[in-house]
C-alpha cells in the first residue's frame, strides 16, 4: 500500500509572521517548521503503517514550496516517514489553493507511475498560516477521490477506512473506499517526537527533489500570475487598544464588570 | 441583475443564520437565489424563511437520491444550476463543508475562491483576517464566477421580502459522488442556548476553571450566551471538542466574548480576536488574554462570576 502524507512548512506561528511586497506571505524572511497541523497526518500515516504490520506499506512525505520547505519533509523523515519528495520552483512561488493542489495533485500521480497506485493521501486539517483548509478537497477533486475529511479517529481495514468526525450539529461516523483522500484533526491522536535513532535514520532516507518540468505541469500553470485571485491590499490591524483593568478586591470585580457590561448595554 | 447564488445551510429544513447573512451580502451583488438541497418535505419551512430574507429566487434540490453522501452531490447541484443561472457570484457560510463544497466547485467552474471573508463589498471586493486576526486582506477574484465563503456573524441579516420564485432543480448525480457516506450521526444535544458560531455573545471557560463549568454556563444563562472552551479545557475532558474556541476549533465573531481561566494562547486567539468587544477574568494579570481586552478583572473566577452573574440577574429583574 502506498500512503502519501502531504506536509507543509509554515512560518512559525510564536513568531512574526507578516506579508511581502507583493502581498504574499513572507516565507523566505522568517522561522519556519512543519506545520503542527500536519504532524498529526503524519503520526496518522505510521499508525496505520504500524497497526498493518506485514503489509508492504511505503510512506511518503511530499511537500510543495522554497528551499526550506525541506525541512517539513526532513522532520516527516525523523519521525518515520520512510520517503520523502519535495517539489521546489521558482514559479511556484505566490500560488494560491489552486496552483497549490495542482502541484500537489501532479506530484502523487508521478510517485503513483514509479512506485505504484496510490492508495491514501493524507493532509492536515489546515495550514496553520492560511488556515483554509480547501486544499484536502482540492487535492481531491484533481485526483477525481473521494474526500473524508476532519477525522478524529481513523480505522482501516483492507481498503475500507472508516472515521468518526465532530462534524457542526452532529457526530458522524463517514465510511468510504480507497483510493481516498483523507484529512485529520488534532483530536487524532498526539504526533510522536523523532527519536535519536528516527533522527540518524532519516539521513539515509531517500528525498527527491522535482520541478514543475517533471511533474509536466506548465510554469504559467500556477504561481502568482496564474492565481484566480488577487489580493489588493494587506493591512496590520491597529492593536487594540489598551481596555481598563481592575484588581477584584473584596468583590469590587464583580460590581465593576457588571457595571461594565451594563454600560456597554449587554444586560 | 444578474443572480447570486447563496447556498442554505439548514438542519431538517430549520434555515440557520450565516444563511440569512448570506442573502443581506447577496443582495449588494444581484439577485439573490438561495440554493436548498433536501428533503421536499422540509423546502416549505424553508422557503418561508428565505423568501422573507430577501431571495428573488430558490432552487430546490430534492434530496432523497444524495441524501447521506458528503459534499460531491452537492457540488455536481451548485454546478449545474450555475451553469443555467450564471450567477455574478456563489456565496456559501465557511463551515467545514462549506469550504469543502467550494473547493471542489472552484476547480470544476475554473472561478477563484476566497474563503473566510469577514465582508464582501459591492465590487465584490472581500475582506478577510489572517494571522490569528493581527492582518487584514481585501481581496479579489480575477477569474470566473467569485466563490466566497463567509464567516457567521459577518453581516446582518434583513427581514425584506424577495418574491421567493421557487423552482424545483433536477439535478443528474454521477455515480462518483456517491462513495464517502455518512454511515452514522448522532445529532448533537440541543442545550437550550445559542449556537456558538452565531451567539451575539459567548462566554468561555479555560483550564483556570479546574473543570467546574457552574459559573461559566450561569453567567452565559444570565447574558444569553453561547458557552465556550479552551483546548486545555477540552483535552482535560471537561467539555466536548465542540464547544473549542480557536485554531481548531470553532472561529467567533460575537459581539461580546468574555474569557474566564483562559490564558489567551496566539491558537485560541485565532478564534476569537475579531470578537468586537472582549471581557476577561483571570487570576494572573500577566496572562496574555489581557493584552487584547476592553474590560479584564484580574480575580477568581469563581468568586468573580458568581457575585456578578448574581448582580445582572438581579438587574434584569
Ligand atoms: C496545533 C495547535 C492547535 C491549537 N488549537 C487550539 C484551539 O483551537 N483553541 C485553544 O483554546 N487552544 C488551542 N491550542 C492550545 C493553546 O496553545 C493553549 O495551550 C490553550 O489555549 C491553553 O488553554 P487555557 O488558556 O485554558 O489554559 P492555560 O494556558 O493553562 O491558562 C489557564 C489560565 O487560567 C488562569 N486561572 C487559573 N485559575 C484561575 C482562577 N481560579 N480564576 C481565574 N483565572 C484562573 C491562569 O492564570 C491562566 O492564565 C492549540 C495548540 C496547538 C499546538
Ligand atoms: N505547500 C504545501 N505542501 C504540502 N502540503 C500542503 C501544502 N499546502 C497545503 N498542504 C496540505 O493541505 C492541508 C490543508 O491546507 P490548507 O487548505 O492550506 O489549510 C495542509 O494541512 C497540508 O497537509
Amino acid at each position: 500500500m502506498n500512503i502519501v502524507v502531504c506536509v507543509k512548512h509554515v512560518p512559525d506561528a510564536t513568531g512574526d509572521r507578516r506579508f511581502e511586497a507583493d502581498n504574499t506571505v513572507d516565507r523566505v524572511g522568517v522561522d519556519g517548521l512543519l506545520s503542527e497541523l500536519d504532524e498529526y497526518a503524519v503520526e496518522q500515516a505510521l499508525q496505520l503503517k504500524e497497526k498493518r504490520e506485514g503489509e508492504d506499506i511505503t510512506v511518503t512525505a511530499l511537500t510543495v514550496g522554497p528551499e526550506k520547505a525541506v525541512d517539513a519533509v526532513r522532520k516527516a523523515l525523523q519521525m518515520g516517514a520512510d520517503q520523502g519528495v519535495h517539489v521546489i520552483d521558482d514559479a511556484v512561488a505566490g500560488s494560491d489553493y489552486l496552483g497549490t493542489s495542482l502541484v500537489l495533485a501532479k506530484a502523487v500521480d508521478k510517485i503513483a507511475a514509479e512506485q505504484g497506485p496510490v492508495d491514501l493521501v493524507l493532509l492536515g486539517m489546515a495550514s496553520t498560516d492560511a488556515s483554509g483548509g480547501v486544499v484536502p478537497a482540492m487535492v481531491a477533486e484533481r485526483l477525481g477521490l473521494p474526500q473524508v475529511t476532519l477525522a478524529s479517529v481513523v480505522e482501516t481495514q483492507g481498503d475500507q477506512v472508516r472515521i468518526k468526525r465532530d462534524g457542526d450539529t452532529a457526530t458522524e461516523v463517514i465510511g468510504g473506499t480507497m483510493p481516498l483522500v483523507l484529512s485529520v484533526t488534532d483530536q487524532s491522536g498526539e504526533a510522536r517526537y523523532p527519536s535519536f535513532k528516527g533522527i540518524m535514520a532519516a539521513k539515509k532516507k531517500p528525498l527527491e527533489t522535482y520541478t514543475l518540468a517533471d511533474l509536466g505541469v506548465d510554469a504559467g500553470e500556477v504561481g502568482l500570475g496564474a492565481s484566480w485571485t488577487e489580493v489588493v491590499e494587506t493591512a496590520e490591524r491597529p492593536p487594540r487598544t489598551a481596555g481598563e483593568i481592575v484588581k477584584d478586591e473584596d468583590g469590587s470585580g464583580a460590581s465593576a464588570l457588571t457595571e461594565f457590561l451594563a454600560s456597554k448595554k449587554f444586560i | 441583475m444578474s443572480e447570486v447564488l447563496v447556498l442554505v445551510d439548514h438542519v431538517a429544513g430549520a434555515v440557520r443564520k450565516p444563511t440569512l447573512e448570506l442573502l443581506a451580502l447577496a443582495k449588494r451583488l444581484g439577485e439573490p437565489a438561495a440554493v436548498f438541497i433536501g428533503s421536499a418535505e422540509h423546502a416549505g419551512e424553508a422557503t418561508a424563511k428565505l423568501a422573507a430574507y430577501g431571495a428573488e429566487k430558490i432552487y430546490v434540490v430534492d434530496d432523497a437520491e444524495i441524501r447521506g453522501f458528503l459534499v460531491v452531490p452537492k457540488v455536481e447541484a451548485l454546478q449545474q444550476i450555475a451553469a443555467q443561472a450564471n450567477p455574478a457570484a456563489i456565496l456559501l457560510v465557511s463551515s467545514a463543508e462549506g469550504k469543502e463544497i467550494a473547493a471542489r466547485l472552484a476547480i470544476r467552474l475554473e472561478s477563484g475562491l476566497i474563503t473566510d471573508a469577514v465582508d464582501i463589498a459591492k465590487d465584490g471586493t472581500t475582506t478577510q483576517s489572517v494571522f490569528a486576526g493581527s492582518y487584514t486582506v481585501a481581496a479579489k477574484v480575477t477569474r470566473g464566477i467569485p466563490i466566497i465563503t463567509v464567516k457567521p456573524n459577518s453581516a446582518t441579516p434583513v427581514e425584506t421580502a424577495g418574491a421567493g420564485t421557487v423552482e424545483q432543480f433536477a439535478v443528474t448525480i454521477s455515480d462518483a459522488a456517491k462513495t464517502a457516506q455518512i454511515v452514522a450521526a448522532q445529532p448533537r444535544q440541543a442545550t437550550g442556548r445559542p449556537e456558538l458560531t452565531e451567539a451575539a455573545i459567548v462566554v468561555s471557560g479555560g483550564r483556570g476553571t479546574g473543570g467546574d463549568f457552574a459559573p461559566i454556563e450561569a453567567l452565559a444563562d444570565a447574558l444569553g450566551a453561547a458557552v465556550g472552551a479552551s483546548r486545555a479545557a477540552v483535552d482535560s475532558g471537561w467539555m466536548p471538542h465542540s464547544y473549542q474556541v480557536g485554531q481548531t476549533g470553532k472561529v467567533v465573531s460575537p459581539q461580546l466574548y468574555v474569557a474566564n481561566g483562559i490564558s489567551g494562547a496566539i491558537q485560541h486567539r485565532a478564534g476569537m480576536q475579531t470578537s468586537k468587544t472582549i471581557v476577561a477574568v483571570n487570576k494572573d494579570e500577566e496572562a496574555p488574554i489581557f493584552e487584547l481586552v476592553d474590560f479584564g478583572v484580574v480575580g477568581d473566577l469563581h468568586t468573580v462570576l458568581p457575585a456578578a452573574t448574581e448582580q445582572i440577574n438581579q438587574r434584569k429583574g
